[in-house]
């Protein structure tokens, strides 16, 4: 469109403004987005001033990728249905799993419980009333054994939600399918790795930054030898919006730490092209659906932008930003919890139609406990009913040229950009979190919105408008404190029944790699491979790496 | 002569490490009039009861929501009663089943229970009722 045809859209539309729009009175002061950012009345094509479609949106799985990663989209293949599922022990999870294979599930994904994440095992006391609660408690190889019995790790692909300790599980999950005799090379997966956000927003670290970036671009190496399929990191914006950022913070949050991760990677003398393929990407999808999708499509034509141009990474797939979608967490609601049905259609809705590789719909009970197996099977029939009866399939990024959806993926990224400025004159990403900064900026969010709560200017239904006091009547899954018990003694058994030689001389060694330069990788396979337990190799690496602590802010 | 604020001790026992909805009622009950201290991150039940003993504190608001509460809550309170601060008042919030909260408030572990969605202000309202109930 030329120049003089903008000027005359722009005129036209004074005209209709001054004709038809003074006098009518609007509902509200001011439209925004739950990111609180404003909203126009209307978006003409004067909105899309300056845009050049070839640069700026091209054609799906090609640079920039604003309109997919894929040429053919879920035309060619259907996005992953992979439902976050762990809890108690490993065999009650394993029979969830095979439950949710059965029913059409496509990709696992493990949630496990708060000592596993946090590198204690079953029978430390801090881990006393956490076993299997919110998650699986896995301690050892044989539990990792046990949660994939009869599940061939050649066909299927798992994500695993661990950071801290991801090596160490990670190892566990190669060293379970040499038991079932595959080799890593054929495994598929993804580990979320991702220990920036950890510091950042979901606040579950062992061990400090440095060590644990070198933890992180060791793992890259190891998986670019060893396990080629393997998705080394999962950078996550999921949980920095849980926190309570907008969506411009979790955008711009993510794709800094990605960077922060691509640079560690070069820094660590590895090419660049040789890990940054595997590097994938985790976001959240919110509420406010149209925010969400020009969120997705900014993030990709960002990501593309700066690993051609400023990394000068030359294979395509290190450009391309392919991700996995959780609807929110944050937005569901303890009040008639059936409504979360459909907040999470819409969620689940927004993720497709911004391109999403996988999806995780999280189930109406998910704000009272973990979901009972009726929840989890609506939300996966809510994906199903997506992919095969609405129609959102059939044509790819069907969104774009929408002249605010086209408006709002440049608006998102150009916010990214200012923030990356701002990380950047505080030092980078490390400094930053050192500093708080990421850590206020959300704390801000987060208050800003539950104050708009209070003051109605934003509305929850059934919460803070329209609230009835019927009692809520759903079932909610429980977790016998017999599980705890039981794990408590199998990984006594462990200790006991154990080679504990090999165990101390693994374990002494990986110390010594630690302590070194070496791949620890293979050191921590080793320690798995003969039962050592994930406290204790936590144990073994703490001594050499020490612990984080945060400075509390509010 | 001034009136004491209400002091509040807003404590994260646990290991999980959700922290948006602790820091925003800490902000809130601050905004509210009270001095707000938070105890950070992973705090064990000790640890909370001596922050709150040594910070002097009236009320404990504790968050958790990793489903650790049926063990966290009732040793908190029982290390508070061995203390003898059992007049500090015990409030909970978080991601908490209803026959959980049901159970907590009959055995007196807790006082009250917040669910998400709660407004800042009803809290508030009701740490300064509590407080000034027991004051009489």
């Amino acid at each position: 469109m030329a120049g003089d045809d903008y000027a005359r859209i722009k005129k036209e539309e004074k005209e209709w403004r001054d004709r038809c729009l003074s006098g009518n009175q609007e509902r509200l002061d001011e439209f925004t987005t739950i990111s609180d950012k404003e909203v126009k009345d209307l978006y003409t094509p004067a909105d899309m001033e300056g845009q050049d479609y070839v640069n700026d949106l091209g054609f799906p799985g090609e640079y920039p990728y604003t309109r997919g990663v894929y040429p053919n989209m879920y035309r060619g293949r259907l996005w992953t249905m992979r439902q976050f599922s762990g809890f108690g022990d490993a065999y009650q999870t394993n029979l969830r799993y095979k439950y949710l294979l059965e029913q059409g599930q496509t990709g696992l994904s493990v949630a496990f419980d708060m000592p596993t994440i946090m590198g204690y095992d079953s029978d430390h006391a801090r881990a006393e009333g956490e076993v299997g609660r919110c998650g699986v408690a896995i301690d050892s190889l044989e539990d990792m054994e046990v949660l994939f019995d009869s599940i061939p790790l050649d066909k299927i692909t798992t994500s695993m939600t661990i950071n801290g300790p991801a090596a160490i599980l990670w190892c566990m999950y190669i060293a379970a399918a040499e038991k079932q005799g595959i080799s890593s090379e054929k495994l598929g997966g993804t580990i979320q790795n991702d220990i920036l956000k950890e510091y950042i927003a979901q606040k579950s670290w062992i061990f400090p930054p440095e060590p644990s970036m070198r933890l992180i671009t060791d793992i890259f190496e190891f998986g670019n030898k060893y396990v080629p399929r393997w998705n080394t990191i999962s950078i996550s914006g999921y949980h920095i919006r849980e926190a309570g950022s907008t969506a411009i913070q979790e955008l711009a949050f993510t794709l800094a730490d990605g960077f922060a991760y691509v640079e560690a990677g070069m820094e660590a003398g590895l090419d660049i092209d040789s890990f940054a393929p595997r590097l994938s990407f985790f976001f959240n999808a919110h509420l406010d659906f149209f925010e969400e999708i020009a969120k997705y499509r900014a993030a990709r034509r960002i990501w593309a932008r700066r690993m051609k141009e400023k990394y000068k990474a030359s294979d395509p797939r290190s450009w391309m930003l392919r991700f996995h979608t959780q609807t929110a967490g944050c937005s569901l609601t303890a009040q008639e919890p059936e409504n979360n049905i459909v907040r999470t259609a819409y969620e689940g809705l927004s993720a497709v139609l911004g391109g999403t590789q996988s999806l995780h719909t999280n189930s109406m009970d998910e704000v009272l406990a973990l979901p009972t197996e009726k929840a989890v099977r609506i939300a996966l029939r809510t994906q199903q009913i997506m992919a095969h009866e609405i129609g959102v399939t059939n044509t790819i990024d069907p969104l774009a040229g929408s002249y605010f959806i086209e408006k709002l993926t440049d608006e998102m990224e150009e916010g990214a950009e200012e923030y990356f400025e701002r990380i950047e004159e505080l030092g980078g990403v490390l400094t930053a979190i050192e500093e708080g900064f990421f850590q206020q900026e959300i704390a801000n969010a987060s208050y800003k919105y539950q104050q708009q709560l209070e003051g109605q200017q934003k509305i929850i239904v059934g919460v803070n408008q329209f609230t009835s006091n019927e009692p809520t009547d759903i079932d909610i899954l429980k977790i016998d404190p017999e599980i705890e018990r039981k794990q408590k003694e199998r990984v006594k058994n462990l200790r006991q029944n154990r080679d504990s030689n090999k165990v101390d001389e693994t374990l002494k060694e990986l110390k010594a790699a630690a302590g070194g330069t070496d791949n620890i990788i293979p050191y921590i396979l080793g320690a798995v491979r003969v039962y050592a337990t994930e406290g204790e190799i936590v144990g073994a690496l703490k001594e050499v790496f020490g612990e984080y602590k945060e400075k509390p802010l509010f | 002569m001034e009136e004491r604020k209400i002091r509040v001790l807003v404590a994260k026992p646990g290991l999980d490490g959700h922290d948006r909805g602790a820091k925003v009622v800490a902000r809130g009950l601050r905004d509210a009039g009270m001095e707000v201290i938070y105890t950070g991150l992973h705090q064990t039940p000790e640890q909370v009861v001596e922050a709150a003993l040594q910070e002097d504190v009236d009320v404990v608001g504790l968050s958790i929501l990793s489903g650790a509460h049926m063990t966290l809550v009732p040793r908190i309170k029982n290390l508070l009663r061995e203390n003898d601060a059992e007049d500090i008042l015990l409030i909970l919030g978080g991601i908490i089943p209803e026959d959980d909260i049901a159970e907590l408030k009959q055995n007196e572990y807790v006082t009250e229970v917040f669910s998400p969605g709660t407004p800042i202000e009803e809290m508030a309202n009701f740490i300064r009722d509590s407080i000034s109930n027991r004051a009489r």
